[in-house]
């Protein structure tokens, strides 16, 4: 076995690649839709709710709050109905879990949604794909379609009398949309702006009503651990992260691509074992975990482990399990900048600091690669990352500044190498 | 003497094809942003008068039909380019070498971002991740995506689009 | 499945929290900010407005909560039991500042030149954070302002997106106009499909005007056009007050809310230099009497029934936008604006022996829309409009303060004869419910030949959001409605459309509160000040020796002389209009 395949785990991904997407049978044949069975027909809901708890998955959507925790809560919610949702909307730079999952997998996310919506109470669902993921929704319309007609969804699912069935929407190019009140006010028609919390979804979510929002792979986590138990899953990765996670690797290193590894996995092992090392004899220069709302790891970090607790105590985060490899020769500020852009395009103008904020954001980090600023500039950039992670409505606000905060954390140097009087000094 | 009227009227046509979209959600509720999805898909962008006619048939604002178009990046309100290109400029196409790319469409195109062609053949838009980093850095040009991108790559790209207007690029 | 747990009823649970040290004890589910201003603390807000649901899009109000990363808007965050917030730490005043400097940084924030100069919001906080210079480079907004509207201007370069003229226009108003558009940085708050406002079916309100915490919408200024009026000798210059400026002008001068100034507005008029000082009152009472007579006729006949009522002009344009198919349910009565100003140009020029071309009419308004109004054809008699310009409460106070009179120790006097006599009735057409009450007092009497027992009909007053009654005219039941602010209008709307209104008569305003709550009035005006002018309103009807309009002297001497009888031949030409469907947008040409 190669180290490619050798640190790699497959949970998740059990399925992807081994089983055509089309076919609800080649899904039931490799124990498809069994969970499902299990939990409708032998299990109560608050034990479906009880053995998530136990398992101790926590989100893979990027803030990492335990799933069975946030099932409870909508299920003790008053309010009927319920709604459960997909997180689809796949959209921050470097992800494309969600949507090698939903093509190469469809069901286990479908069997997911249908045992949460079990343990929850809810008689409806919502799979909302990101607008750009063209061939998922067809996927994910024809997984539905099969799924209905097997009777795993319906008005009686599985002869269980529960009844359960799932609409997919698309979403029309918006990256907030992947927050969770915005995408619920987007399947609502409305302008895909966060909404003020609390309340929470599980009290008041879509329409108003006790929603369950999960991750695409959080709900691909399900079945398998509905079949395998709570403690087959805490046997693998770190006691406060159980279970899996599914990489993307992207940037300077060899092998580009979805990687599954257990929790806890340290970076250097993804980069250089999984990752095959950095291409064309380059250096590695950092790591952004996360997706562009993530941290910034210098090579000093290399030997963290990839879990949510470890990265936040590094001021990063796992987020939705992008990896962002960038060898030596880039510069720092170059790299910062295209994040900064991005935020600034996506923000959604609804809250001041974030609608104003990532704009400036933008500006300042131009004009200091342009080695017009100065470090008064400095100051009002830090001010404003520090001001934007706490008074931003929701988490791309709160998040934008991170790359920024990192990266003055441990490469201040290349901004101080490209502000106006440290640039001159120097062609002097 | 009224100077003022209702706004024009849609064609009959275009008229019975977004009651079409509207009658297959007619059993979801607050469907708008569906419609405007199949909308914008069947006639490549929102003008004024769909958006009035869409805000009457479902009794929703024109001002919030209005918000909610010019929200979300994929609906335009304006027309748009036969063929639309949309460069990623996200991080890991960015490390890749995107400015590159979308240097190489400006160039070959003539135009910039959110331009059209003067002969309404193409409109260069950048885009948020298109979700194939693994071949970064990476185009979408109507519904089809590129990766792997070079400078010589875009111009063979977009001229066999330009020569075959009838966009059935394999 | 579980069984639902039920809370016990009635039980609100407690929550002892410590704001800044001091400890409070408020009901579960209170804001931070309520809490805090029950320890006397007030926390600054731009998004947020009493009278509109929290938002927490400013992110002005952020404080600390112990325990969380976060700082939290105190607008929205309920309070817990054992929560400990700071309001004033390092943290919360740098970011603070840093919001405030952002929106600064973008737009015209020259305050001499704003409307609301010395009366804003985002001022008062800057000069409370000490704002002193805005490190970010201030970008000017490319749009300019639109002027098209006759009632309302548009500012974008100084709105700072709070949203607040959104929730009043889509939610209070029901009329969708203003909205937010596009994303992110270039987010800006227009009108559908980014129209000037003339062009899209604004009904003029101007409840955006009184929620706007800058000077991004304001009323259209016509104070030059006065001025000019008033220096030119060959014109005979009237002005009529409206009901609701008498217990509003005082306020905007500086006296508390509530103030009741009618001999003084007076006085400061003559001051300013009218010939004559007329009250709006009188047509009021007029109104009363063709209006009266309107609604009998239409039970008698079987005419188009329940009747509402036509004094509001955002109103009338709201129903021709929106409800069109329903015009035939409006009273063909004029506004008593509109009575004054046509019979200012027949009956007083006549009697005074002016020409009607050289009498210039102005009227001071509680209102926006009464701007729009003068404007419309039908408002035009031979020797040009009926009213020549209206000027909002707000206005006059400008104008008043220009010249620097002393309002506070003016001295009283009395309204100038034909048209300075009125009764109560006439003076609560200022508050909701008011012409319905005053239309009660005189259709009683009228069609009873009995004095009426209580003159007070309690159920139509106040600030309820639809209310109703039934009266007993010696056998004959009338059953009557009143709402004010239309998304109210538009339940009984509704219910009419659907064919189950049961009522006789409806009597709408389009202001939330009535005229006293009108677009032209003081700013601030929230539930509360529009209370206290209710108030006031009423007070100033029990100290009048007449309190209904068929009791009013010159009325019936306006009848004698002029008019001969109400709904008659002269009622038709000069009091009584036409309504018209109107588009949702102009056709541009």
């Amino acid at each position: 076995m190669n180290s490619y395949l050798r640190s790699q785990k497959r949970v998740v991904l059990r399925n992807c690649g081994q089983i055509d997407p089309n076919s609800i049978e080649e899904y039931i044949s490799s124990g498809g839709y069994r969970a499902l069975k299990r939990a409708l027909l032998e299990m109560e809901p608050a034990a479906v709710v009880q053995t998530v708890k136990d398992s101790g998955l926590r989100g893979r959507g990027g803030a990492g709050f335990p799933t069975g925790l946030k099932w409870e809560f909508a299920a003790k919610a008053e309010g009927d109905p319920k709604f459960v949702i997909c997180n689809a909307d796949e959209g921050e730079p470097g992800t494309f879990k969600d949507r090698l999952i939903l093509e190469g997998d469809p069901h286990c996310v479908i069997e997911g949604m249908v045992i949460a919506a079990y343990a929850v109470g809810a008689s409806k669902g919502y799979l909302y794909i990101r607008g750009e993921y063209g061939q998922s929704y067809e996927t994910i319309t024809n997984a539905l379609k099969q799924a209905r007609s097997a009777g795993f969804l319906g008005n009686d699912i599985a002869g269980s009398g529960f009844g359960f069935d799932i609409v997919v929407r698309s979403g029309a190019g918006a990256y907030v949309c992947g927050e969770e009140t915005a995408l619920m006010e987007s399947i609502e028609g409305k302008r895909g702006e966060s909404r003020v919390k609390p309340p929470y979804p599980t009290d008041k979510g879509l329409w108003g009503y006790p929603t369950v929002i999960n991750n695409v792979e959080t709900l691909a986590n399900i079945p398998p651990i509905i079949e395998n138990g709570a403690d087959w899953f805490r046997q693998i990765g770190t006691p406060t992260s159980p279970g899996t996670k599914v990489f993307t690797l992207t940037g300077d290193v060899m092998n580009r691509g979805l990687v599954e590894v257990p929790m806890g996995t340290t970076l250097r092992t993804l980069v250089f074992d999984v990752g095959g090392g950095i291409p064309r004899g380059r250096k590695f220069k950092m790591a952004q975990t996360g997706g562009s709302s993530g941290g910034c790891l210098p090579a000093s970090l290399l030997d963290i482990p990839l879990d949510f607790d470890s990265l936040r105590e590094v001021d990063s985060s796992l987020g939705s399990g992008a990896l962002l490899i960038v060898d030596d020769s880039h510069c720092i500020v170059d790299v910062v900048k295209s994040f900064m852009h991005f935020f600034e395009h996506e923000s959604c103008g609804k809250c001041t600091p974030c609608r104003e904020g990532t704009y400036r954001l933008a500006r300042l980090v131009e004009k200091i690669e342009d080695e017009e600023a100065t470090l008064a500039d400095l100051d009002v950039l830090s001010r404003l990352c520090r001001v934007m992670e706490r008074s931003c409505l929701c988490g791309l606000g709160q998040a934008a500044p991170k790359p920024v905060l990192t990266t003055l954390k441990y490469f201040k140097e290349e901004y101080l190498v490209h502000l106006r009087d440290q640039a001159a000094s120097k062609g002097a | 003497m009224n100077a003022c009227s209702t706004a024009p009227t849609l064609s009959t046509e275009t008229d019975k094809q977004i009651d079409r979209v509207i009658e297959e959600y007619k059993d979801e509720p607050s469907p708008l942003l569906e419609i405007l999805n199949e909308v914008q898909h069947i006639f490549g962008y929102l003008s004024d008068d769909m958006l009035i006619a869409i805000s009457e048939k479902l009794s929703i604002p024109t001002s919030q039909v209005y918000g909610v178009a010019t929200f979300y990046s994929l609906l335009s309100t304006r027309p748009k380019g036969k063929h639309i290109i949309r460069v990623c400029e996200s991080a890991p196409c960015h490390v890749m070498g995107s400015e590159s790319v979308l240097r190489a469409v400006k160039d070959e195109l003539g135009i910039d971002l959110g331009e059209t062609t003067p002969d309404g053949l193409f409109t260069l838009e950048s885009t948020s991740c298109l979700g194939i980093c693994s071949v970064g850095p990476a185009m979408m040009v109507n519904d089809r995506v590129f990766g792997n991108l070079t400078r010589e790559k875009v111009r063979l790209i977009l001229r066999r689009y330009a020569k075959d207007k009838e966009a059935s690029v394999s | 499945m579980a069984a639902v747990q039920l809370k016990p009823e009635q039980e609100v649970a407690m929550a002892t929290l410590t704001i800044d040290g001091h400890s409070v004890t408020v009901p579960e589910g209170t804001t931070v900010l309520e809490a805090a201003k029950k320890v006397g603390i007030t926390i600054p807000t731009l998004c947020h407005h009493p009278d509109l649901p929290p938002q927490g899009i400013c992110r002005l109000c952020v404080v600390e909560v112990e325990g969380s990363f976060l700082l939290q808007t105190a607008c929205t965050y309920p309070v817990k039991d054992g929560m400990k917030v700071r309001t004033n730490s390092p943290l919360v005043r740098e970011s603070r500042r840093t919001t405030v400097e952002l929106m600064l940084a973008r737009g015209d924030h020259n305050c001499p030149t704003c409307p609301r100069n010395q009366n804003c919001e985002l001022q008062t906080v800057a000069e409370s954070l000490g704002i002193r210079e805005i490190p970010f480079q201030v970008l000017r907004h490319p749009r300019p302002k639109d002027m098209s509207s006759a009632s309302i201007v548009r500012d974008p370069e100084k709105c700072i997106l709070c949203r607040r003229c959104v929730a009043v226009c889509q939610e209070v108003q029901g009329v969708g106009i203003l909205f937010p558009v596009g994303r992110g940085f270039a987010t800006e708050i227009t009108t559908p499909l980014d129209r000037n406002l003339s062009e899209v079916a604004c009904v003029n309100c101007g409840q955006c005007v009184l929620v706007c915490p800058v000077g991004a919408i304001y009323e259209k200024d016509d104070t030059n056009r006065v001025w000019e009026a008033l220096a030119d000798p060959s014109k005979v210059v009237i002005v009529q007050t409206a009901p609701a400026v008498r217990v509003s002008i005082g306020e905007e001068l500086g006296l508390p809310p509530g103030s009741i100034t009618t001999g003084k507005l007076v006085s400061a008029l003559r001051e300013m230099g009218f010939d004559k000082v007329f009250d709006t009152d009188f047509t009021a009472d007029l109104t009363i009497i063709e209006e009266g007579h309107e609604l009998l006729q239409r039970m008698k006949t079987g005419g188009t029934l329940p009747m509402l009522t036509s004094c509001s002009p955002g109103w009338i344009k709201f129903i021709e936008h929106y409800y069109p198919e329903l015009l035939d349910h409006v009273s063909t009565c004029k506004s008593p604006q509109q009575m004054f100003g046509a019979l200012a140009k027949t009956y007083y020029a006549q009697k005074a022996g002016i020409d009607p071309k050289d009498i210039y009419s102005v009227s001071v308004m509680p209102c926006t829309a009464k701007k729009f109004e003068c404007t419309r054809e039908e408002m035009c008699g031979e020797s040009g409009p009926d009213v020549d310009v209206v000027l909002t409460t707000r206005e006059l106070g400008r104008m008043i303060r220009q010249m620097g009179l002393d309002f506070a120790n003016l001295p009283e006097s009395d309204y100038d004869d034909p048209f300075g006599i009125s009764t109560g009735a006439g003076v609560i057409f200022g508050a909701t419910g008011g012409v319905m009450e005053a239309a009660l007092r005189t259709v009683y009497e009228v069609v009873t030949g009995k004095t009426l027992p209580s003159i007070d009909f309690h159920p139509v007053r106040g600030l309820e959001a639809i209310k109703e009654a039934d009266v007993d005219l010696d056998g004959v039941k009338v059953k009557v409605a009143v709402a004010h602010g239309l998304s109210n209008a538009k339940v009984l709307l509704e219910q009419i459309k659907r064919g189950e209104s049961d009522y006789h008569f409806i009597e709408i305003m389009c202001c939330p509160g009535g005229c006293i709550g009108g677009g032209g009035q003081p700013i601030p005006t929230t539930m509360e000040t529009r209370a206290k002018r209710i108030r006031a309103t009423y007070e100033a009807d029990r100290s009048l020796p007449l309190r209904k309009s068929h009791e009013n002297p010159a009325i019936k001497k306006l009848y004698s002389e002029f008019l001969k009888e109400p709904l008659g031949e002269k009622s038709h030409e000069l009091l009584h209009t036409t309504y018209r469907r109107r588009p949702l947008f102009q056709q541009r040409i």
